[in-house]
C-alpha cells in the first residue's frame, strides 16, 4: 500500500517533468482536452441557463395562476374551432367571482380581468412604440407580489371611477423620464394623459422574449375608453393550493360554463391554459439540445482522447529503454502501466483546468455584453469537467500503458 | 591462464561465501523467422557470495543471453536458476522484477540514467520500486554516492556530469539496494581507457569490500581485473578459469 503510494508520487512527478520539457507537444495534445471540456461547460451551462430561465419567466407568470382565454397556449391545428367562440369579456370575472365565494371550499381565490394591447407611450419628447398597456381592476396587484420602486397601483375608487392613472413598468419609466423620477408626471397612452403613481421594480423578461419592465398598468374602465371595448379580454385566476392544480382546473371549468351559459354536452367555448403548458412545449426543444450538444460534447471529446493516445503511444516509444532500465531496476507492470496511465491523465487534467478557464472567461465576456442571458457556470460543471478529463485520460492512455507495461525488458534495454 | 595480477602489484583472493547463484542445464531458443537459433546449450554455473567474475566470449556466444538470464531479465528455454536458493526459472514478470529489485544491481554500458532527474533522485530509484520512505531512500541514496565518491555532485544531471561521474552515478544506484551481486554488462565500454581503469578501481574497492561482482566484457585488459573468468562460445561454457 506504501509502496503503491510512492510509485503514484514518483509517476506524478516524472509526468509533470515529462510534459514540461515537451511543452509545445504537451500543449497541442491538451488542446483537443481543451476544446471538449470548453464545448461541456458550454453546453451545460447552455441548458442550464434555458432551465433557469424559464424557471425565472414561469415564476413571473406566476404558477398559481390559471388563465382564461380564447385560445390554448401551444398551436392547434383544427383553429377554425376556435375562432368562432365568443370572446372572453372582462365583466364575465364578477359572475365568476360570485360563483367562487357561493362555493364552500372552493380551489378558486379570486378572478381578475385583464385586457391588453401594445400602445405608443409619449412623455414631453420621449416616445416609446409598443408598451404592453395593461387594463384590470385593483385585484391586479393580489395575482402576483410585484415591488414598487414608488408609488402603488390604483385603488379600487380609483379603478372604478375609470380615472386616468398609470403604473409604468421600469423601463418605460426609465425611457421616459431619464435621470429623474416619472412618479407624479403625466404620459399619453394612446394620446390620452395619464397620471403615473406608480413605478415597477425590475423583473426581466419573458425567456428573453417579452419585457414585464416594458408595460404600463391602467384601470379597466379607462382602458375601454381609451380603446375600446370590442377586443376579448383574459380572467386570470388566482387558485388557493398551486399543487392542487388539476382539481381547480376543473371546479373552474364548471363555473366558466355557467358563465358563460352553456349547455351540458356543448364543448367549452373558452380555454384554461396554466405555465404547465409553456413547459410542455419547451421539453422537446430542450431534449434536442441537449442531445445536440451531448453529440458535439462527445465528439469533441473523442478526437482529445485520440490526440491523448496518439502522444502517449509516442511517448511509450520514446522511451522504451527508459522502461527497460526501470523494470532492471525493479519497476513492476503495475507500475509502468501507472506511470503512463497517470501521464496522460495529467494532461487531460491540466488541458481540462484550462478548458475551464477559457469556458469561464467565456462566460464573463457573455455576460457581460448580454447580462440578460441566463448563463450559469455552477460548481458541478467544475466537477463534471474534472471527472470528464480524468475518464479520458484514462481510456485514452490505457492501451498504450498496458503495451509499455508488457514490454519485455531485454528487448526494451536493447531498443535504440 | 590469465595473469592474477593488475599492474603487477600482488592481489587479494577473498575467500569465497555461500552459494548465490545456481544455473544447470539452462538452454535458450530464440525463434527469428523460420530459424530458431541456439543462444545456450546447456550451460551450467555455480557463483558465490563475493566472487569477482568476468564473463568472456565474442559476440554471438550467448554471453548477453546468459548475462540477461542471470540477472533475471530472462527466464531459460529449458534447465534450472536457483538464485539464493529460489527457483527463478519459472517465475512470473512481477516476481522477477522483485527479485531485480532486491538481489541485483545492474550497470550498463550506457549508464541508463535518467536524464530529467539529478544523480540523487536516480540512485533513489530502486528504493521508490522498494516502497521506502521518502526520508530514509533520500539518506541512503546520498550515502550510495557518498561511497563512489560524488559527494559534490548529487544534484547534478546526468549531462552536467563526465561519463565517468555518470558510470559512478550508475554504480551507486547498483549499490543502493545492498543486492546480492552486481551485474555489469561492459562498465567501461563508453569510456576512456583512464577513466575507464577508475572505475575497474572503483569495482576492486566494492570487491574487496565484500561484494559479488560479475562483470561481462568482451575486453581481455578488463577481465584481467576478476578473479575468475568464464569464457563462452556457440551457446556452451569453453573455459572457466579461477585465479589461485
Amino acid at each position: 500500500m506504501r509502496r503503491l503510494l510512492y510509485e503514484i508520487t514518483e509517476s506524478i512527478r516524472i509526468a509533470l517533468t515529462q510534459i514540461f520539457a515537451n511543452k509545445l507537444r504537451s500543449m497541442l495534445t491538451a488542446l483537443g482536452v481543451i476544446i471538449g471540456i470548453v464545448a461541456v461547460t458550454l453546453m451545460g451551462t447552455a441548458i442550464r441557463g434555458i432551465d433557469a430561465g424559464l424557471e425565472n419567466s414561469m415564476s413571473m407568470l406566476g404558477n398559481d395562476i390559471l388563465y382564461v382565454q380564447k385560445w390554448p397556449w401551444g398551436g392547434v391545428e383544427d383553429w377554425w374551432n376556435y375562432a368562432n367562440r365568443p370572446n372572453i369579456r372582462a365583466e364575465d370575472a364578477e359572475p365568476l367571482n360570485r360563483i367562487i365565494e357561493a362555493t364552500p371550499n372552493s380551489e378558486l381565490l379570486l378572478a381578475v380581468p385583464v385586457v391588453a394591447r401594445g400602445a405608443v407611450v409619449k412623455a414631453n419628447d420621449n416616445r416609446l412604440g409598443n408598451v404592453f398597456t395593461v387594463g384590470s381592476n385593483a385585484d391586479y396587484g393580489q395575482l402576483s407580489n410585484v415591488d414598487y420602486v414608488e408609488g402603488r397601483l390604483f385603488n379600487e375608487a380609483e379603478a372604478n371611477a375609470g380615472r386616468p392613472v398609470c403604473v409604468l413598468g421600469f423601463d418605460v419609466a426609465e425611457a421616459l423620464f431619464p435621470g429623474r423620477s416619472a412618479m407624479g408626471e403625466d404620459v399619453l397612452i394612446n394620446s390620452q394623459r395619464y397620471h403615473v403613481i406608480g413605478i415597477l421594480a425590475k423583473q426581466g423578461s419573458f425567456l428573453g422574449l417579452f419585457s414585464f419592465d416594458n408595460q404600463a398598468i391602467i384601470p379597466l374602465v379607462a382602458f375601454k375608453k381609451n380603446f375600446g371595448t370590442r377586443r376579448g379580454a383574459e380572467l386570470r385566476i388566482k387558485i388557493r393550493d398551486k399543487n392542487r392544480v388539476t382539481e381547480a382546473r376543473e371546479e373552474l371549468q364548471g363555473a366558466m360554463r355557467r358563465v358563460r351559459g352553456q349547455l351540458p354536452g356543448e364543448r367549452d367555448n373558452f380555454s384554461i391554459n396554466e405555465q404547465q403548458a409553456f413547459k410542455a412545449q419547451l421539453d422537446p426543444l430542450k431534449a434536442g439540445i441537449a442531445l445536440v450538444g451531448l453529440f458535439i460534447t462527445g465528439l469533441s471529446l473523442f478526437v482529445g482522447a485520440i490526440g491523448i493516445m496518439n502522444i502517449t503511444f509516442v511517448s511509450v516509444k520514446e522511451r522504451t529503454r527508459e522502461i527497460g532500465t526501470r523494470k532492471a531496476l525493479g519497476a513492476r507492470r503495475r507500475t509502468i502501466l501507472l506511470q503512463f496511465l497517470i501521464e496522460s491523465v495529467s494532461i487531460c487534467v491540466i488541458g481540462g483546468a484550462l478548458g475551464m478557464g477559457v469556458a469561464y472567461a467565456l462566460f464573463y465576456g457573455i455576460h457581460l455584453q448580454m447580462p440578460a442571458l441566463p448563463v450559469r457556470f455552477s460548481s458541478d460543471l467544475v466537477v463534471l469537467s474534472m471527472a470528464l478529463s480524468v475518464a479520458v485520460g484514462i481510456l485514452s492512455g490505457f492501451i498504450p500503458a498496458w503495451q509499455a507495461s508488457k514490454l519485455d525488458p531485454v528487448e526494451a534495454l536493447r531498443y535504440e | 591462464m590469465i595473469a592474477p595480477t593488475v599492474s603487477g602489484a600482488p592481489r587479494q583472493v577473498r575467500p569465497v561465501g555461500p552459494l548465490v547463484i545456481d544455473i544447470d542445464g539452462v538452454t535458450k531458443l530464440y525463434r527469428m523467422g523460420t530459424e530458431t537459433i541456439h543462444a545456450l546449450r546447456g550451460v551450467a554455473l555455480k557463483i558465490h557470495r563475493n566472487e569477482y567474475l568476468a564473463i568472456m566470449g565474442p559476440s554471438g556466444s550467448g554471453k548477453s543471453t546468459l548475462m540477461n538470464m542471470l540477472g533475471c531479465l530472462d527466464t531459460p528455454s529449458a534447465g534450472r536458476y536457483h538464485f539464493n536458493g529460489k527457483d527463478v526459472s519459472a517465475m512470473e514478470d512481477d516476481e522477477l522484477a522483485a527479485i531485480r529489485n532486491q538481489e541485483i544491481g545492474f550497470v550498463f554500458q550506457t549508464f541508463n540514467l535518467l536524464p530529467r532527474s539529478n544523480a540523487l533522485h536516480n540512485v533513489e530509484l530502486p528504493l521508490i520500486y522498494a516502497g521506502l520512505a521518502p526520508h530514509e531512500r533520500r539518506e541512503r541514496a546520498r550515502q550510495a554516492l557518498v561511497n563512489v565518491g560524488l559527494a559534490e555532485r548529487m544534484m547534478h544531471k546526468p549531462n552536467e556530469l563526465s561519463g565517468g561521474q555518470r558510470q559512478r552515478v550508475a554504480i551507486a544506484r547498483a549499490l543502493v539496494n545492498t543486492p546480492s551481486i552486481i551485474l555489469a554488462d561492459e562498465p567501461t565500454g563508453n569510456l576512456d581507457s583512464r577513466t575507464g581503469e577508475e572505475i575497474m578501481q572503483l569495482f576492486e574497492h566494492l570487491y574487496a569490500a565484500g561484494n559479488t561482482i560479475i562483470v561481462v566484457t568482451h575486453e581481455e585488459d578488463i577481465a584481467r581485473h576478476a578473479r575468475r573468468v568464464v569464457r563462452l562460445r556457440d551457446g556452451l561454457i569453453e573455459s572457466d578459469q579461477t585465479a589461485t
